[in-house]
């Protein structure tokens, strides 16, 4: 993929980047962290989760990095008090979202979204617990999907349909109605596309996704193939 | 190091949890001393004293507001404390306890009195406290001023914590503990 390479600033930062890359390509290539929850390397944007947001020179709005591309003359800001203010929130709402219980959750010391909460000094919720009442779908033979885990971050809607090409995964539903489903929102172990890949179940950042028979803590995921395969269709891996 | 004119007074609080985050304090072990040198314990279920003192310098809470009598008591504890802090994550983020939320409360009931049992047993009235519709973390319902998560959070963790509050200063935890740590 040959283009145009351009040159941006990042953080006061003089970087540079092909045309079509985004802030977050760009910044990660030049080791600078920005935080991000449904992005994952290997796999399509999604845009789903907004941890990722930065400021650039000039745009009203914060942007998500991950789905921004970059710019000739680019300035962006990726952390500031007013980004850790945004990103909190962020984080927040997804605690307050749904039911996230980690003391006893499979994935308690494994999840994306502990880390991201210890990481930017969430000790708290604000926010208003739900509480929503949410299925455990246990009916497939060897994997579980417990929505009072998901943060909708689409990574098994990608993966399942972009990696493995099943497409069992889908979503259902608006606003907080939102849910992800599998084939027509029927039960995961009636599903005629799902081939037990697993795939899903390893790139999902949470406890939603788990192999059966894992007790509280023991969900560690296994997400190394992804950037593999990834490459092998010709894919970017960052 | 002479010993401090006045001690400060120190609680804790024992709401809607398993004592783990109490156990966790005794895990403090030969560390209590060095505590107890600079802090007196006015009032806890480790100490023999029925009602709370009329002002409190440090009052640590572990467990979520679940019944009538927690709203009563924590509303009481505020009023009469200086610094509240939240221990362990039912205090800080309702934890197990809320499981119970989505439910209601007379599914919940229903499990243990009706379902879950060899013979009908009568509903508790009166004695055993109400429970709220929901259970909820403490600064759902009484402002908190400092957060320790962890379930329960680690001996370390509450000395290092204790030992700052001691000092005055407000403990700087994010590297030491987390949700469900
Ligand atoms: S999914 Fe993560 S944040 Fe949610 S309960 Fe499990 S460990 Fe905690
Ligand atoms: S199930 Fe997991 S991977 Fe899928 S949307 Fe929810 S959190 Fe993301
Ligand atoms: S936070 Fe954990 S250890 Fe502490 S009372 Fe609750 S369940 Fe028990
Ligand atoms: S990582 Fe960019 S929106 Fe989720």
């Amino acid at each position: 993929m040959a283009g145009r390479v351009l040159t941006c600033q990042i953080d006061g930062q003089d970087v540079s980047g092909l045309e079509e890359s985004t802030i977050l390509e760009v910044a990660r290539e030049h080791h600078i962290r920005i935080p991000t929850l449904c992005h994952v390397p290997g796999l399509p944007e999604a845009g789903a989760c907004r941890v990722c947001l930065v400021e650039v020179e000039g745009a009203a709005r914060l942007l998500p990095a991950c789905v921004t591309r970059i710019a000739e003359g680019m300035k962006v800001k990726t952390e500031s008090e007013r980004l850790l203010k945004y990103r909190r929130m962020t984080v927040e709402m997804l605690f307050a979202e749904r039911n996230h219980i980690c003391s006893v959750c499979v994935s308690n010391g494994h999840c994306d979204l502990q880390w991201l909460a210890q990481t930017l000094g969430v000790d708290h919720i604000r926010f208003p617990y739900r509480y929503p009442a949410l299925p455990v779908d246990s009916s497939h033979a060897r994997f579980v999907a417990d929505h009072n885990r998901c943060v909708l971050c689409l990574r098994c809607v990608r993966v399942c349909g972009e990696i493995e090409g099943a497409h069992t995964w889908d979503v259902m539903g608006r606003g907080a109605d939102c849910l992800v489903i599998t084939d027509l929102a029927q039960p995961w172990g009636e599903s005629a596309s799902c081939t037990s890949c697993g795939k899903c179940v390893q790139v999902c950042p949470t406890g939603a996704l788990s192999e059966k028979g894992k007790s509280a803590g023991e969900m560690a995921k296994q997400r190394r193939f992804l950037p593999y395969l990834t490459l092998m269709r010709g894919g970017n891996h960052v | 190091m002479s010993e401090p004119v006045t001690k400060a007074k120190l609680a804790t609080v024992w709401l809607d949890g398993c004592s783990g985050c109490h156990m966790s304090f005794l895990d403090m072990d030969e560390r209590l001393l060095e505590v107890a040198a600079r802090a007196e314990l006015v009032y806890s279920p480790l100490v023999d004293r029925k009602d709370f003192p009329e002002i409190v310098d440090i009052t640590l809470v572990e467990g979520a507001v679940s019944s009538e009598e927690d709203l009563r008591k924590i509303r009481h504890i505020r009023e009469h404390t200086r610094v509240l802090v939240s221990l362990g994550d039912c205090a800080v983020a309702g934890n197990v306890p809320t499981m119970r939320n989505p439910f209601g409360v007379e599914p919940v009931l229903s499990r243990a009195y009706d379902e879950n049992v060899t013979a009908p047993a009568p509903r508790p009235r009166g004695v055993i406290p109400v429970l709220l519709q929901a259970a909820r973390p403490v600064h759902a319902v009484v402002p908190v001023d400092v957060y320790i998560p962890g379930c329960p959070p680690s001996a370390e963790t509450i000395h290092y914590a204790v030992s700052e509050l001691l000092a005055g200063r407000k403990p700087e935890l994010r590297k030491l503990t987390r949700f469900g740590a």
